[in-house]
């Protein structure tokens, strides 16, 4: 049987009550729970109080917001999963949240909570990543905003600290992008063996040439990737062809520059190849989804 | 250290002094003595605990009793009214859903809520909808068929029309 460890519990009624409470030491957020209840029942985390966020609706949206789209922390993966211009402005977010754990879990799992518990292998982080998002902050004193790409410490280490709490996350939206999500998993509803997002920027492509790759955003997940970003591969792509080749030679420096660990899921070489399939599948897909501004 | 916690479940209020850190799972069993709710894999994996958190279902093994003060429950046992069962639990005899029974409870929470928003699901909507339960019985075969028969039998016509199971 497996009994959290003892523990306060505080219901916070606004965002200024949560801030407050979570400038007591020892402060955890509790939203849908999935990731620090099990922690607390394993005693790999023991905080005195609990604030439970999940009055805050106000933190429970996805919208656009002139040239961002905005996603409120406490938006539930079902949310997001179920959200036409998340799905019409990244499809990557929908390719993810179909497999990040299952129908129940993600009725209840945040996407705030995703990004804070900062697992090494969690989806989002990769696809907020490869979307080079920003992550906003607020504290007492206001808001921070901090990309996704530096939010990330370490394993289950956040930038965020005492009497601050993940408001959300901001993707900015640019023409001519597409974008998508790969994951190899075990079984369904499991962690990552190894995922690849890719968010591409494309012009031109006019008279039979290929696109021209303006920008290119590539996250993976579980592979020990810092930052969750496979950064000598974007580098590379950068004001490439939009072909194959590209995308194929991509893959292969994703793979040589990730450092994987050999664990349950599998060994260090087979990840490094599923890097390389995943990438140069994900950056494919993203480029046959870029739509043509007219 | 305890705290009040109140909680409306199946319609009837209850209120006790609980730990904060006592999960949802025990305070329907232990405290409230509702034991069709099964407490199963303890991780959030098994799908054995779902019961509904006000209108949707939650694996209660990874929510506080706490998380759930104000709110309404609605377990197994308040599927059944007014002494008829809820055609997901018809299905589940007629199509030889369980067999041991333990994921059974979990399973009827979200065929019901799957029926709800999906009246007429196809076979993948619901491998999809359980796919975070485990059965180690039937193999999800004749779950899957107990799901379609009640969806069918909440249609005009009912389950008569239906194919054999």
């Amino acid at each position: 049987m497996q009994v959290p460890s003892h523990v306060e519990y505080e219901r916070a009624t606004s965002v200024e009550h949560a801030l407050s409470l979570l400038s007591r030491p020892d402060t955890r957020v509790v939203a849908g729970g999935h990731s620090i209840i099990p922690m607390m029942k394993l005693r790999l985390a023991q905080p005195e109080v609990l604030v439970d966020i999940n009055e805050l609706t106000e933190l429970a949206f996805i919208r656009l917001a002139g040239d961002q789209l905005c996603i409120g922390a406490l938006a539930r993966h079902a949310d997001l999963l179920d959200s036409a211009v998340a799905g019409e402005l990244f499809p990557i977010f929908h390719d993810a949240e179909r497999v990040v754990a299952d129908p129940i879990v993600r009725l209840w799992g945040t996407v705030g909570g995703s990004l804070c518990q900062a697992d090494p292998s969690e989806d989002l982080s990769a696809v907020f990543a490869a979307a080079r998002a920003i992550a906003v902050i607020r504290g007492q004193h206001g808001d921070r905003v901090v990309p996704v790409r530096e939010f990330h410490l370490g394993p289950y280490e956040t930038v965020i600290g005492p009497g601050e709490l993940l408001a959300e996350v901001r993707v900015p939206v640019a023409p001519g992008t597409g974008s998508a999500y790969e994951k190899v998993a075990r079984r369904v509803g499991d962690w990552s063996v190894a995922a690849a997002g890719a968010v591409l920027r494309l012009s031109g492509g006019l008279g039979g040439d290929p696109p021209v790759i303006v920008s290119a955003g590539l996250g993976l997940t579980a592979v020990g990737a810092e930052h969750f970003v496979a950064a000598e591969a974007e580098e590379f792509l950068r004001g490439r062809a939009a072909d194959s080749e590209s995308f194929t030679a991509a893959g292969a420096i994703a793979a040589e520059h990730c450092h994987p660990v050999a664990d349950q899921r599998g060994p260090e070489d087979y990840k490094r190849h599923l890097v390389a399939e995943l990438s140069t599948r994900a950056l494919r897909r993203a480029a046959a989804r870029v739509r043509v501004e007219t | 250290m305890t705290m009040r916690v109140a909680v409306t479940v199946n319609g009837t209020e209850y209120a006790r002094d609980v730990e904060p850190r006592l999960l949802l799972i025990h305070f329907l069993r232990d405290e409230l003595g509702l034991t069709g709710s099964h407490w199963g894999c303890d991780t959030s994996n098994c799908g054995a605990c779902v019961v509904w958190l006000d209108a949707r279902p939650v694996k209660s093994c990874t929510v506080l009793a706490a998380m759930a003060d104000g709110h309404a429950v609605r377990t197994v046992e308040g599927l059944e009214q007014d002494g008829k069962l809820d055609p997901v639990q018809e299905g589940f005899i007629e199509c030889h859903g369980l067999q041991c029974g333990f994921c059974t409870s979990g399973m009827l929470m979200t065929a019901r809520w799957l029926l709800d928003h999906n009246p007429d699901p196809a076979e993948a909507e619901i491998r999809e909808a359980i796919s975070g339960q485990i059965c180690r019985c039937t193999g999800y075969e004749n779950i899957i068929r107990s799901v379609r028969w009640a969806a069918k039998q909440s249609r005009p016509g009912g389950a008569e029309a239906d194919e054999p199971a």
